[in-house]
């Protein structure tokens, strides 16, 4: 009737866990009770649930984002705690627990954090900067972000029911194997990943779809925003690479559950054909994360310094080079597993060439800098702070793809320290910076400066204190995912790590007081110009938050930079001479298709972990009856009548005419 | 700025040679559905290419079970085959019969692609069953389950099609020759379409270089 599941799933006997998912359970039903009471939730479902409006899915997935960023924290924190006493003695975790740890931290950090926080950004912005209505496929959009909900939750189902895969974050064969791995660990990873992997690609499709179909009148494409780029450069990746993970997982869940022998021991399975296939989905899913960072730190820069990007074109051919050059590699992740020397220096060489353009970028920021005005506002300071702990992570990055140094240090701390280099400078500093940036433009007020600033040194000095000591111990000898160690010479640097983890949590502390600061200060804080740093883009020429119809007509670009040329013609005209004429919008209608999409999906997902056959048939037929349903609606779109449009943008105008008269007084 | 003058360039040079042409503005509702499409189509390629790349590196791994040699009969390959190309032919019919609003032969056109794609599952089924009977089967060796991967996540793909179709006959039936129906029949076109471009890969890796062997 239910398969495996039995009482036996539920942790008993691990205190941490069981009350780890009772904090997060209470927190839950403290929530939904509050919302129930306060009659909230209609607002909830009509308003987000339900909604297709790209801001709203945009900040969904933040929201999504930063809630598993505190989960993937605790890991870390976790993690760090065990390695500083874990010296001649077991520490406070079991090694099963350990393990868990690890792997959930990894998956977590890159699939529900990383990933869902740049789509997060891709969705709110893109449109916006490129001037149109919505992403080309709303309802689509709406599926991609629960279906990656879905992900996210059954991750953190196996904290209290079964458990989570032991064998790190990419869940390598014969160790995910059933032989090894009998439990529903490696199931509960392989099919998040897959449902919310499903959700990833259809995210790609639409942000592919929108940048290259849905650009407003004049948008060339070299007059796009560098952050437009960017996202099409990294969803063009997504399209290219997910499919390999999903092609990928779907062998590892046959090998599992029907006794195929893709990635077996025994008749004639190929383990390294895993490690070809996961990596040639996992480089380039490196560059998906950090490409729309550097687009963001382009848009950032640029803005705060009062310049035009420099070197646009170069940036734009840097972006694409990456592009391809990320999928050139994928083999430098096995230097070590007997490719033979020539095709290690091939892919060696490979690896080093993908600098060359990145280092394009960090001279082009720096040139941007160079020579402007510039503002050290929040958003800048992550991108300064990223710039200087980028090239460091850079640096060890092409140590590492020296084959022969690789020999020395693959599988040491030294390449946690590097990965954590990267993803955390440039992939979270980009992100953060992304949402102070931001912020303002979906909310209507800006995040207090005190706060963000003290939240990025914190985070800023906390990272170095972190990670520079593990770069140390992985070159004194020390491996990776170890539970406990023999060794007195990685000791010290084990404690500095723990403590430099603590100076990074009071970083994350900041950021969660600088919300709550902010949000109580709104009125202090409110935005009515929707122009609060002077921008440069798009996205600044509508109000703060724009209205669900983003422009009331689309703007006509004329140039590079569209914002501030219209800036500096209204200024030069005195503005306001036309009268423009509005016309009906059409928007697409609120659909509940994507949250009931997920939770058949969440059924299937836990049915097909648990092996419940019954439920696995019922959540396929809902699904299917889901589309059906949905296919079949008569009326996806509403109109908004143009007098209400006028109203809504009259508004707008007002305040922009007194900005750009007062810029013009100055 | 010099934005004037390339527009005004622009109207000088219908060719579109060597100047910055105007970008026109959004692109309507049918062609962002296609490309929107088509991007799909591209990412399940991929997808299927995986598995041909399992399929070469694992075709030899026969683990003293039978090779590709031994199993595969060209005459039912044959049969499917025809099938699924006519059918690719019968709903590029049924499509243009969508097209100019003639409901009995975008009916009939759909119908026959549905008889074909269902006799070429069953064909399939049936190979599949056989084999099993037999005892090579997926779990066999790693050639099997590489085999009966490639060409079972296609005829998934036949099966997700044909039930595909029957929506669109009953979305016709109940709606008519509607915009959104149109740009949904023409989703259905492009993913047979392109079923079949997978079914020749199919056929040529699998079963004429398995056969050759």
């Amino acid at each position: 009737m239910l398969g495996k599941l039995d009482w036996s799933a539920i942790p008993f006997d691990q205190p941490i866990p069981l009350v780890a998912g009772a904090v997060v359970l209470v927190a839950i039903l403290g929530v939904l009770i509050w919302v129930v009471v306060k009659g909230h939730l209609p607002y909830l479902w009509h308003e987000w649930i339900t909604s297709v409006d790209h801001k709203r899915i945009g900040v969904m997935y933040i929201l999504l984002a930063s809630v598993m960023l505190l989960r993937g924290g605790s890991d870390a924190i976790m993690m760090r705690i065990q390695q500083a006493i874990a010296y001649q003695s077991q520490g406070y975790l079991p090694p099963e627990h350990y393990n868990q740890i690890f792997s959930a931290h990894g998956t977590i950090m890159i699939f529900f954090v990383a990933m869902p926080f740049v789509i997060g950004l891709m969705n709110l912005v893109v449109p916006l900067q490129l001037g149109v209505r919505d992403v080309a496929f709303p309802t689509l959009n709406s599926v991609g972000f629960w279906l990656t909900a879905t992900g996210a939750l059954l991750v953190n189902l196996s904290l209290v029911i079964g458990e989570f895969a032991r064998t790190g974050w990419l869940a390598f064969p014969p160790l995910s194997g059933l032989s090894y791995s009998p439990g529903v660990g490696v199931d509960y990873y392989a099919w998040s990943l897959q449902i919310s992997g499903v959700g990833t690609l259809v995210a790609g499709i639409n942000l592919v779809t929108t940048v290259l179909k849905l650009r407003t009148k004049g948008m060339n494409y070299l007059r796009m925003p560098m952050f437009c780029w960017t996202t099409l450069a990294s969803n063009l990746l997504i399209v290219a690479a997910f499919p390999i993970l999903t092609a990928t997982l779907a062998m590892l869940l046959l090998d599992r559950y029907l006794g195929f022998h893709f990635f077996t021991n025994e008749a004639g399975g190929n383990v390294m054909m895993f490690m070809n296939l996961i990596w040639a989905w996992g480089h380039p899913e490196v560059y998906i994360l950090v490409l729309p960072a550097f687009g963001i730190f382009s848009e950032v820069v640029s803005t705060f310094s009062g310049k035009a990007l420099f070197g646009y074109r170069s940036m734009v051919l840097a972006t694409m080079a990456i592009c391809v050059i990320s999928f050139m590699v994928w083999l430098h992740h096995f230097f070590t597993m007997g490719a033979g020397p020539d095709v290690n220096a091939i892919f060696g060489i490979a690896s080093m060439i993908i600098a060359i353009p990145t280092g394009v970028k960090i001279y082009n920021w720096l040139f941007t800098m160079y020579g402007g005005r510039i503002r050290f506002a929040t958003p800048m300071l992550w991108s300064v702070g990223f710039m200087v702990t980028f090239i460091i992570g850079g640096l060890t990055g092409v140590l590492v793809a020296v084959p022969p140094a690789d020999f020395m240090l693959h599988n040491s701390m030294f390449l946690v320290a590097h990965f954590h280099n990267v993803i955390i400078g440039g992939v979270l500093f980009g992100a953060f910076a992304g949402f102070e940036y931001w912020f303002p433009k979906a909310f209507g007020f800006r995040l207090d400066e005190r706060w963000g600033k003290l939240a990025f040194w914190f985070t800023f000095l906390g990272f170095y204190v972190t990670f520079m000591p593990l770069y140390i111990a992985g070159m004194l000898g020390m491996t990776r995912r170890l539970q406990h160690y023999d060794v007195a010479a990685w000791r010290p640097w084990m404690i500095v790590a723990a403590f430099g983890m603590a100076v990074l949590t009071i970083g994350v502390i900041c950021q969660i007081i600088q919300l709550v600061v902010s949000i109580r200060n709104r009125e202090a804080l409110r935005d009515r110009t929707g122009d609060p740093w002077d921008g440069r883009s798009l996205e600044w020429a509508t109000s703060s938050p724009p209205p669900v119809f983003n422009f009331a007509f689309h703007p006509d670009v004329r140039g590079e930079d569209a914002y501030w040329d219209m800036k500096a013609r209204a200024q030069q005209q005195s503005l306001g001479h036309e009268k423009p004429e509005y016309h009906d919008i059409e928007m697409p209608r609120n659909s509940p298709t994507g949250f009931i999409c997920a939770f058949f999906a969440t059924i299937m997902g836990f049915a097909l972990i648990w092996h419940i056959w019954w439920m696995v048939i019922l959540g396929g037929i809902g699904a299917f009856a889901t589309f059906v349903v949905f296919a079949w609606r008569d009326h996806d779109e509403y109109v908004i009548p143009a007098e209400e449009v006028a109203r809504i943008d009259r508004v707008n105008i007002e305040e922009r005419r007194s900005l750009v008269s007062m810029a013009g007084a100055i | 700025m010099s934005m004037t003058a390339t527009a005004g360039r622009a109207h000088a040079d219908p060719h579109h040679i060597g100047v910055v042409v105007e970008h026109p503005g959004p692109a309507s509702k049918r062609i962002v559905t296609a490309y929107g499409f088509w991007v799909f189509l591209l990412s399940d390629i991929v997808m299927f290419s995986c598995f041909f790349a399992a399929y070469a590196v694992l075709h030899g791994q026969t683990a003293g079970g039978p090779s590709g040699a031994e199993i595969f009969e060209q005459r039912n390959v044959a049969i499917e085959t025809v099938c699924l190309l006519l059918s690719s032919f019968t709903c590029g019919m049924a499509s243009i019969a969508a097209d100019v609003r003639n409901r009995f032969w975008f009916y009939l056109g759909m119908a026959v692609t549905c008889v074909l794609g269902i006799i070429f599952l069953v064909i399939e089924f049936r190979e599949f069953a056989d084999l099993i009977a037999r005892g090579y089967g997926p779990t066999r060796s790693a050639f099997l389950s590489s085999f009966f991967s490639l060409v079972g996540c296609h005829g998934l793909h036949v099966s997700a099609g044909v039930l595909w179709l029957l929506t669109m006959m009953a979305q016709v039936f109940a709606k008519g020759f509607r915009a959104d129906v149109l740009r949904r029949m023409m989703c259905f076109a492009l993913f047979w379409h392109a079923l079949d471009i997978i079914w020749v890969g199919v056929f040529s890796v699998v079963y004429l270089l398995g056969s050759a062997v």
